[in-house]
């Protein structure tokens, strides 16, 4: 892995306005992950529950931005935005359970396993949302 | 098997990325909810779907898939076949059906990601 002499600070914003792009942060955070020679089962991993939290932005919350802060021994991903907020924490982590309108089940999502596979692969996740105001989610895996 | 052996399994046509014809495929997925897919993933190389949107190439892509198979005689869009060629996934596309495609790759040795590491 090339070395790090300080964290690499990444910024992206996430439109809400258009499902086709949705995936365009995780894809650069991935490639930056692949490039810098983190190993294949961290980027994997990174990716993933990156993805399913830029989606759930763009399903859910008009869009948003994402902040990495990478370094050699953890990753750690914060996805903010300014949405509707989750009513129901714990709820919303239970596989299967999802607040999606029908169209998002014909586009691939809305199953209900965003959150559940954020937990999956990342190390940890908190999510903090208040309702009228946005959410945070922050992702952090380690190396 | 290889990609190329994929499409006479399949009776299937490729869209892109034909120099990919000779590389391996180890394991196969097969869904239209991308969530799902993302949900079991282990090292499978083959996704076969009949979602058409840009999400099943970015689905892929960030699993490291090789391949992509659209089924139900489905045609991706002129995008998702510019976002596969830039990611380097090949896109094969036949008229079987999800259910008769897996069968058929099932039948000549495929697995998918539950199978014991075969």
């Amino acid at each position: 892995m090339r070395k790090m002499s300080s964290p690499l600070k990444l910024h992206y914003d996430v439109p809400g306005n258009d499902f086709a792009r949705a995936g365009e942060a995780s894809s650069s955070i991935k490639n930056t992950l692949k490039q810098l020679g983190f190993p294949p089962v961290v980027v994997r991993r990174v990716a993933i529950s990156l993805y399913e939290g830029e989606i759930n932005m763009v399903i859910h919350a008009g869009g948003g931005v994402i902040d990495a802060v990478i370094e050699p021994e953890r990753i750690e991903l914060t996805l903010s935005d300014k949405g509707p907020g989750i009513a129901d924490i714990a709820l919303a982590m239970q596989e299967g359970y999802s607040t999606a309108p029908a169209h998002i089940r014909d586009l691939g999502f809305g199953a209900g396993m965003g959150l559940p596979n954020m937990k999956e692969y990342a190390d940890e996740v908190l999510v903090n949302s208040v309702i009228g105001e946005g959410t945070t989610v922050k992702l952090i895996v380690k190396v | 098997m290889t990609i190329g052996q994929m499409m006479e399994i399949l009776d299937a046509d490729i869209i892109c990325c034909e120099h990919m014809t000779g590389t391996a495929i180890h394991r196969g997925c097969g869904s239209d909810m991308m969530s799902e897919v993302l949900a079991f993933a282990k090292d499978q190389a083959v996704l076969l779907t009949g979602l058409i949107n840009p999400q099943v190439v970015r689905t892929a892509e960030m699993l490291d898939m090789l391949c992509i198979v659209f089924v139900r005689g489905k045609n991706p869009t002129e995008a998702i076949i510019e976002l596969a060629k830039e990611k380097g996934i090949c896109l094969l596309h036949t008229d079987y059906t999800m259910f008769t495609a897996c069968g058929l790759l099932y039948e000549k040795g495929l697995r998918g990601a539950d199978a014991e590491n075969e």
